[in-house]
């Protein structure tokens, strides 16, 4: 994806100083707390946050990095990435929130729920990584040419969304930008995305969604059982029609069940 | 000018269909389908021959470098084939190990140990290269996070230098090498430490660090000097720009060379296994060669002005017919003489004092590689040795138990 994130109307950009690190947050809508935490393609604002700001507040952070290589040397790793997020909660002034994390970002919040359980109470993991198969094994994204994005990450490769998640060919400097915002994330999941979640994921106490695409080429749903066999409490939403971005290829679905979890 | 035998170590038997039926040459070239050990033994020893006739016939220096799960240098370990070349060299050529990737080793000190050992071993005639690494090698090969790939180079030339000149022991508290206790046995022969040579492709810090550091600098490409001309402008613009001085000797340049007794004869003799090294061998996905963050913001911007990515994409998709190499200057070839004033133009082009010259491309059989390595001692190197001998520096970066050469006499008529 390489849309560049732009607030919505009626939404704050806020930028908090973490530590050493500033933060860069979208902040819209009213109602219960919720953090969200994107993946790869970058903060976007998507119909699903539309949704959740229309009753809750919703602060969309963005992954730190990108912008600065400098944040990366204070985040050497996951550790220090989930204390940050946690840093970043105290400085929002949110207590206890509700956790929505896509992809990378659903590694990064099922972590963050299970370094501080008492601060998550609900957990929603839209197509997480975090755990390794040999017998499904997550492609290496940075192994494929761009024009084979489309068919990995969506379930139909011709559909509209299509170019939306191909650079240009003939841009270099979005090219760059989406391979530092890419950079930013391998920093923490190279060169397999299993960091050892599986070793704290039995601290988390939220109950959570799981919402996986039935068609996800790049996260195989077959990984949803390392969810679902671990965590305390948990259902399991397979998302037909979807690959590894429901909230943009079924909206409407995805929106149901997430709205439909929350605040439960 | 010195002339490095710079040998590559290609498999000189790929398939027909290689580029069109696999993926890549590099990082996943299929080991158990393609590579028979039966004929590596055969090619090492080769390999071995050949570079210990460089040593014979007057070379300046021979030289290794490190590739990993690639098929047209399977040099894993250049220390294992540089201990070798140190004990049957006996014309004391340097021993160009350019170099060890520093950031693949944990702890660093294991290239400062063997390092040490090849210098002591070849009583002082170790260059000791310090390359960042392709991505190819350090992210996809060896699994270090791309984003490491430049931090991890610097620490482990700090860790390394330190361990080469600080009496040990002493402790070393750094972000990937943590160490109490750091005390080689033994340190390297040459003091303060052999002669750094780095290697690269064009990175900015790279040169920064160069002139900080008082290093050399080789530029390792295989599109010949027209391609590289941008780049060294960019290194000496950066050197003045830093205030170092403009001795030719700083700075080395990787060429494919191929001689023969006429033009035509090259031609005959040599475009097949040219067409080989091109089309085979430089098989490689545009992605395997710089996963996101193995360049920094700073090189990336660069890279975008100077349009390197254009003009690598424009470099590759040219036909390799013999017109095109030799005359885009990938290959420098034909007689003795061509050869000899192709490469004193490209030296004064880019104004370098190495000349790191590929003597065999890709699948070139043994006996033509002996051809073209002859002719090159006997005809050429006489002819560019003292292209620099009328402007007087002095080559600080010669390993000091290496022979040294350049007072053997000029050829009359030479372009020196």
């Amino acid at each position: 994806m390489t849309t560049t994130s732009t607030a919505p109307a009626g939404a704050e950009e806020r930028t908090v100083d973490v530590g050493p690190i500033r933060a860069r947050v979208l902040v819209a809508g009213t109602g219960r707390p919720v953090l969200y935490l994107h993946g790869a393609g970058g903060l976007v604002w998507d119909p699903l946050l539309e949704s959740l700001a229309a009753g809750h507040t919703v602060h969309a952070v963005e992954h730190p990095g990108a912008g600065s290589a400098d944040d990366l040397s204070h985040l050497p790793g996951i550790w220090e990435l989930v204390l940050f997020y946690d840093e970043l909660l105290d400085v929002l002034g949110l207590d206890t929130v509700q956790v929505v994390g896509h992809s990378f970002g659903g590694m990064v919040a099922a972590e963050l729920a299970a370094n501080n359980p008492r601060r998550v109470s609900r957990l929603v993991l839209i197509a997480p990584i975090g755990f390794w198969r040999d017998d499904a094994p997550v492609p290496d994204i940075a192994a494929i040419p761009p024009t084979a994005l489309p068919g990995l990450l969506l379930a139909d490769p011709e559909g509209p969304l299509a170019d939306a998640v191909v650079p240009p060919a003939d841009d270099p400097q979005a090219r760059f930008e989406t391979a530092m915002r890419m950079a930013s994330i391998l920093h923490f999941i190279w060169p397999i995305p299993e960091k050892g979640l599986h070793r704290r994921i039995h601290r988390i106490t939220a109950p959570t969604l799981l919402v996986w695409g039935a068609q996800d080429k790049l996260v195989s749903p077959v990984y949803a059982e390392e969810f679902t066999s671990r965590l305390r409490d948990s259902r399991l939403a397979l998302v037909d029609g979807a690959g590894h971005l429901p909230p943009l290829e079924q909206p409407a679905v995805v929106r149901d069940h997430v709205l439909g979890f929350l605040d439960g | 000018m010195k002339s490095i035998f710079f040998h590559l170590m290609p498999y000189r038997d790929l398939p027909e269909d290689f580029e069109t039926k696999y993926e890549s040459i590099w990082v996943t070239p299929p080991n158990a389908e393609l590579c028979d050990p039966r004929k590596v033994a055969q090619y090492y020893q080769w390999n071995l021959d050949e570079l210990e006739l460089a040593d014979r016939l007057g070379f300046d220096g021979v030289g290794v470098n490190e590739h990993h799960q690639n098929g047209y240098g399977f040099m894993a370990s250049p220390n294992l084939m540089a201990a070798a070349l140190a004990r049957r060299t006996p014309n004391n050529s340097a021993l160009m190990v350019l170099g060890n990737t520093l950031a693949l080793y944990s702890p660093a000190t294991r290239v400062a140990e063997e390092f040490a050992m090849l210098d002591v071993l070849s009583n002082g005639r170790l260059a000791a290269g310090f390359p960042v690494g392709t991505s190819m090698d350090v992210n996809f090969c060896y699994g270090v996070p791309p984003t490491q790939t430049r931090p991890r180079f610097r620490e482990a030339e700090e860790l390394i230098i330190q361990a080469w000149t600080r009496p040990g022991p002493f402790s070393f508290n750094g972000e990937y090498n943590q160490l109490r206790y750091v005390n080689p046995w033994p340190q390297p022969l040459q003091k303060p430490h052999p002669p750094v040579w780095l290697a690269g492709g064009g990175s900015v810090e790279t040169w920064e660090l160069a002139g900080n550091r008082d290093y050399t600098y080789s530029y390792l490409s295989f599109f010949g000097a027209k391609f590289g001309k941008k780049l060294m402008d960019g290194f000496w613009a950066k050197m003045d720009e830093m205030g170092v001085d403009r001795n030719p000797f700083r700075a080395g340049f990787a060429q494919l060379i191929c001689v023969s007794e006429t033009d035509e004869r090259a031609e005959q003799e040599y475009l097949e296994h040219c067409s080989y090294f091109f089309k085979k061998c430089l098989h490689i996905p545009g992605y395997f060669f710089e996963a996101p963050g193995y360049r920094t913001r700073k090189s990336t911007e660069f890279a975008i002005k100077t349009n390197q990515p254009g003009a690598i994409a424009a470099a590759a998709a040219l036909e390799k017919n013999w017109k095109t190499l030799t005359e885009e200057g990938f290959i420098v070839a034909g007689s003795p003489a061509t050869v000899a004033d192709r490469l004193v133009e490209l030296a004064k082009t880019l104004r370098v004092g190495n000349l790191h010259a590929l003597l065999q491309v890709g699948s070139m059989p043994h006996e033509l590689t002996k051809k073209n390595i002859t002719l090159f001692a006997e005809e050429v190197i006489p002819r560019i040795r003292h292209i620099w001998d009328a402007e007087g520096w002095t080559h600080n970066w010669w390993p000091s138990g290496a022979a040294d050469r350049s007072a053997e006499r000029a050829v009359t008529g030479s372009q020196a």
